[in-house]
């Protein structure tokens, strides 16, 4: 990579893996969950988090050195939610039915953990390029995470996949019916969400032994 | 009675964390200890039961379309529901700064193992997530909104206060080494989750959309004897303890 340094390249790539947000740091799970019955909604939540966190780590990193720290969380909080507030209205303009369906957890992208873990962890002490890489890295991580369970969940809840019949017709009996296949639509119901993002960390501490906890 | 069963309603049907995972990382990260839940979950009940009435004021006198009335005609057709993100969190982060100072004086001990988290219930999901719901519902007077609080609030203590229950005694447990820890208590969480599914039918009349809140008309479960009400949560309750062994 010539635009990236070594270290700087480490700053994105870490979060996609071995420091995910989500299957590590465990962070951000909260508004994360409810919105991944489908793959649609789990991209456009993915993308509302990409921006919030890059262009948020940008601002917040510029104002490091004038932010007094014992109200920098008040300051961080209004950082995020201007840019929610932008994220949602844009929504609302460009994809109204996605905006209703996503409701509140639009909303709750404000209280995402991960913002707030990494205006405090990286972007008060670094400066604005590095900031931004980090913020870009760790919502990335999230976003896979997003995806992946939002991939399994309309796959084998509802043999979509972006609101198109992969799997042949489950009516007609057309594909992977015609030989007998159901739906899993349990999949669909908000219990899995969990349940796949536990085997998402099972697979991953399986393959990553340093990652085991002790207890 | 309509207070009673909003109290059910958001106590279990729909409750924080098992139908909205609201509040999930200081969900995970607090569980490990009961005695520390407690505390975390009694700050979380006490910050929702003052936030979301106070929200709820501030929605019906300055955010919503005509809310504005008050202050004149000409105020009439304002609609200032696009800043509520931004007044909800501040209103938020004040009450929580409160609490924080109120702890550190009255209970040290609570502060020190509270830690980190309690400015965190500042972001804590739960808490916001409480105001959005509340505006997004709908809800119709401020007695509702008062109960509303604290009622979720109940729900996610009851949560945490399970989980960490269960995970002081899952130490004990041969648990496969990639799951220990945090995946384990994921997959626990679903199944609790699917016990308190079967909450469902309890008001709702066995509606299967309860996310779609919106669709739902309130009066439905008013129709309900109240003995089958009772019944149900009972079985529930007894389907929701099997789940979590």
């Amino acid at each position: 990579m010539g635009l990236l340094s070594k270290k700087d390249s480490k700053l994105i790539l870490d979060p996609l893996a071995d420091n995910n947000p989500i299957t590590i740091q465990v962070l951000g799970i909260c508004s994360a969950l409810a919105i991944t019955a489908q793959l649609k909604p789990s991209i456009v939540m993915a993308i509302s988090v990409l921006f919030v966190m890059g262009v948020g780590n940008i601002v917040i990193s510029l104002m490091r050195n004038i932010i007094p720290s014992k109200i920098r969380i008040i300051v961080q909080l209004v950082v995020v939610a201007t840019l929610v507030i932008i994220v949602d209205q844009v929504l609302k303009a460009f994809a109204y039915e996605l905006s209703k369906e996503l409701s509140v957890f639009i909303g709750l992208i404000i209280t995402n953990c991960i913002i707030m873990g990494r205006f405090e962890a990286f972007a008060l002490g670094n400066g604005v390029w590095r900031s931004f890489l980090d913020g870009i890295g760790n919502a990335a991580g999230y976003g896979v995470i997003l995806i992946i369970v939002g991939f399994f969940r309309e796959l084998l809840g509802s043999g979509t996949l972006f609101g198109f019949k992969v799997l042949g017709d489950p009516v007609a009996k057309t594909g992977l019916y015609a030989i007998g296949y159901e739906n899993n639509g349990f999949m669909v119901l908000p219990p899995m969400a969990l349940i796949v993002v536990g085997i998402i960390i099972w697979v991953q501490r399986s393959k990553n032994k340093d990652l085991i906890e002790e207890n | 009675m309509e207070h009673l069963e909003l109290f059910f309603k958001s106590v279990f049907v729909d409750n924080m964390v098992f139908a909205y995972f609201l509040g999930m990382c200081s969900y995970l990260a607090v569980s490990k200890k009961v005695s520390t839940a407690v505390g975390l979950g009694a700050a979380v009940i006490f910050v929702l039961t003052v936030t979301v009435p106070i929200n709820w004021l501030l929605d019906q006198y300055i955010l919503q379309e005509g809310a504005l009335t008050w202050l004149g005609p000409e105020y009439a057709t304002y609609d200032l529901s696009f800043l509520s993100f931004i007044l909800f969190i501040a209103t938020i982060a004040t009450m929580v700064q409160l609490v924080e100072i109120i702890v550190e004086k009255f209970s040290p001990s609570l502060y020190n193992s509270l830690g980190i988290f309690l400015p965190l219930i500042a972001v804590n999901c739960a808490i916001l997530g409480g105001s959005l719901f509340m505006q997004s519902r709908e809800i119709a007077s401020f007695g509702l909104a008062l109960n509303y609080g604290f009622s979720s609030g109940i729900g996610w203590f009851l949560a945490i206060l399970a989980i960490a229950a269960i995970r002081e005694k899952i130490r004990y447990s041969n648990v496969p080494a990639p799951l220990r820890g945090l995946g384990i208590t994921f997959i626990i969480t679903g199944l609790m989750a699917i016990g308190f599914m079967s909450f469902g039918g309890m008001l709702t009349g066995g509606d299967e959309e309860t996310p779609s809140l919106d669709s739902q008309p309130e009066n439905i479960g008013m129709e309900l004897p109240k003995e089958n009400t009772e019944e149900t949560t009972e079985t529930a309750t007894v389907s929701s303890t099997i789940t979590a062994q």
